[in-house]
């Protein structure tokens, strides 16, 4: 690959220190995605695979180890960078889809924009053509109460994409959904990759994880290539 | 984000909390409400006490017998209760010594209850002299006033006030030539006066004039027959009033034979001391009712206080996402700050509307005048996004500070 890889994440370790107790939730992961992958992150509860999530999505930073996200460092940023590094690379998708209630669809999808500082007009555009891009341009005025889960989760992916981001981050986007909103949002998924964008999945169910290109699996605050031979997991734990 | 979405966003979230909103709003309202019903009444009370002031008449000093002073409280002369005497008003009536004295009347009064035979009423009886008239700036409505002839051969003649006329006689034009008796002499109706016309809370027309060496010989029940309740003292013009003060103050004491004015037995009140007495009283209780009304802001402050802590709590996954789609720290605390001012503004709003509505409708029910200023009116809506202001910056600082893997994660 000539490209530079959107997530190069070297030796990153995370410690939560509750009291006395240190709980090291990631042992030393290293892993590399690239433009356009769809990756797949699986891993039992406990794993430390949240922990992952979040470093990936710039919601929490590592204890240790490097960080390069589309070619910058963000592994030493402060809040308001990171903010500014969240705005700009990071479309997330959650399994609560975390619309605001008060307002409508098409407000929800503007609101990245919003923190990205830009006009009413061009926020409005994007925001209709992101709607547009999920099929819902007929429900921009409806609010969330108004919707399905699985048109929830549409508006959801509609304000991933709106900032154009390095990266779609999908937190169990279908875990809150049943079997045909999950279809539906699955489909859009791979629509989206199919289209070039850069997607890490994160689930516990292997169907879902089966869409993927590629599947990691996190296990015991470590990452194993799933289909790698188990020398390879010798190789990332040595 | 500019400052306009802020705002939007702001205002948003008020809307989407409507009845806690509502609820916070209230408090602000009650609180602004108060300070501008408070402030008008202080204000109203002020101009009122003003207006009374000013229908004494304007060139007009009062002469009283004591004094206070800041180290003895009161003094009076020795052995009598009462130091100011019938010697002393034509003393001060002397155009030497006194040229800027233009008309003195002597008075003497007490309680008295008046008679016609079928009713009695209880006014303020004064005995003075035909001065009175022209001292005090009134006129009569019906009849004549008391004459120097009256005075000479101490006439049972009696000039009422309009309201105690009215209480005997139904109307004032009945009472001329009335008999009326007080504590068993019968007194003829001269004349009836003229209204003073204000609406001040002194009852200036409750009153009953007899001559003042009738009301010595056959009213008084003091024991010193020559001494006087007080002297009204009418100086020539406005600017005068000094002068004719510093005559008064000489005269007397050269009479009570004291050397030093602050050794005085007797008070000169001028109307600017009674203008200043009065505004300072009614600073005080500008002071007292503006207390009470800021204590009740203070009370609404907290109410917002609690309430942003009970949205942000609440709002805690909102923060989050905001978070997560890239909102700074900053931006964060601004929307709580805003929201917070929001409240306040509103509730500033509504409650100077509401204030300047009581206070059209509450001198309806009470006596009082209330006086809305709009400096006030605009001071107390500052006020109370001010008091928005202040109690959100704890609540947006909490909000601002949530790290955004906690605030998604909350449920």
């Amino acid at each position: 690959m000539t490209t530079e890889p959107i997530i190069e994440l070297t030796d990153v370790r995370k410690v939560y220190r509750t009291g006395a107790v240190q709980v090291e939730a990631l042992r030393g992961v290293s892993l590399t995605v690239d433009e356009g992958e769809y990756v797949a992150v699986v891993g039992p509860s406990g794993s430390g695979k949240s922990t992952l999530m979040h470093i990936l999505g710039c919601l929490d930073v590592a204890t240790s180890g490097s960080y390069r996200l589309a070619g910058e460092d963000v592994a030493q940023m402060d809040e308001e960078e990171l903010a500014d590094v969240r705005n700009r690379r990071i479309g997330f998708v959650f399994q609560q889809f975390n619309l605001l209630p008060g307002l409508t669809a098409l407000r929800n999808v503007e609101l990245p924009l919003v923190y990205a500082g830009l006009g009413r007009e061009e926020r409005r555009a994007r925001a209709a053509a992101a709607l547009a891009r999920v099929g819902l341009d007929d429900r921009l005025d409806h609010r969330p109460g108004e919707l399905s889960g699985g048109q929830q989760q549409r508006v959801a992916v509609a304000r991933a994409l709106v900032t154009e981001p390095a990266m779609i981050l999908a937190d169990e986007p279908t875990g809150n959904l049943d079997s045909h909103a999950t279809r539906d949002v699955l489909a859009l998924l791979d629509e989206l990759c199919a289209a070039g964008r850069t997607i890490v999945l994160i689930t516990h169910e292997a169907d879902v994880a089966a869409r993927a290109r590629r599947t990691v699996r996190v296990l015991d605050g470590l990452v194993q290539e799933a289909g790698q031979p188990s020398g390879a997991l010798v190789k990332v734990l040595g | 984000m500019n400052w306009s979405e802020t705002l939007r966003t702001g205002l948003e979230a008020v809307r989407a909390h409507r009845l806690r909103s509502g609820l916070t709003v209230l408090g602000i309202l009650i609180g602004i409400a108060t300070v501008v019903v408070a402030v008008g009444l202080g204000q109203g009370a002020k101009t009122s006490v003003n207006e009374s002031i000013s229908a004494l008449g304007s060139n007009l000093l009062i002469v009283s017998p004591g004094s206070t002073t800041s180290s003895s409280g009161v003094r009076g002369g020795l052995g009598s209760a009462s130091t100011l005497t019938v010697g002393d008003a034509d003393a001060l009536a002397s155009t030497t010594a006194a040229p800027d004295v233009e008309a003195v009347a002597p008075t003497v009064s007490g309680s008295l209850e008046i008679d016609n035979g079928s009713t009695n009423w209880t006014t303020s009886v004064v005995g003075t002299t035909k001065q009175w008239l022209a001292v005090r700036g009134r006129t009569m409505a019906a009849g004549s006033f008391l004459t120097a002839a009256d005075q000479k051969k101490a006439a049972t003649a009696i000039v009422l006030g309009p309201t105690t006329a009215q209480e005997l006689f139904g109307r004032a034009e009945f009472a001329v030539g009335q008999s009326v008796t007080i504590d068993s002499t019968s007194f003829t109706v001269a004349g009836v006066l003229a209204s003073a016309g204000s609406d001040s809370s002194s009852n200036l027309d409750d009153t009953a004039l007899v001559p003042l060496t009738t009301y010595v010989q056959r009213l008084s029940t003091s024991s010193s027959r020559s001494s006087l309740s007080s002297v009204y003292v009418a100086a020539r013009s406005n600017s005068a009033i000094s002068a004719a003060y510093q005559e008064i103050d000489a005269i007397l004491l050269a009479r009570h034979s004291i050397t030093s004015s602050s050794d005085a037995d007797f008070t000169i009140t001028t109307q600017d001391s009674l203008l200043s007495t009065a505004d300072s009283v009614s600073s005080t209780l500008t002071i007292l009712l503006g207390g009470i009304a800021a204590l009740s802001l203070l009370v609404g402050g907290i109410g917002v206080m609690n309430i942003m802590l009970v949205s942000v709590s609440e709002r805690t996954r909102e923060i989050g996402l905001r978070k997560a789609l890239g909102a700074t720290p900053v931006l964060i605390r601004r929307q709580f700050l805003v929201e917070a001012s929001v409240l306040g503004l509103v509730g500033g709003l509504l409650g100077a509307a509401l204030g300047v509505g009581g206070a059209h409708v509450i001198p309806h029910f009470i006596s009082d005048d209330i006086t809305v200023s709009s400096s006030a009116v605009i001071g107390a809506i500052a006020v109370a996004v001010a008091i928005g202001l202040i109690f959100g910056v704890y609540p947006a600082t909490r909000a601002a500070r949530l790290a955004p893997i906690d605030a998604l994660r909350s449920e």
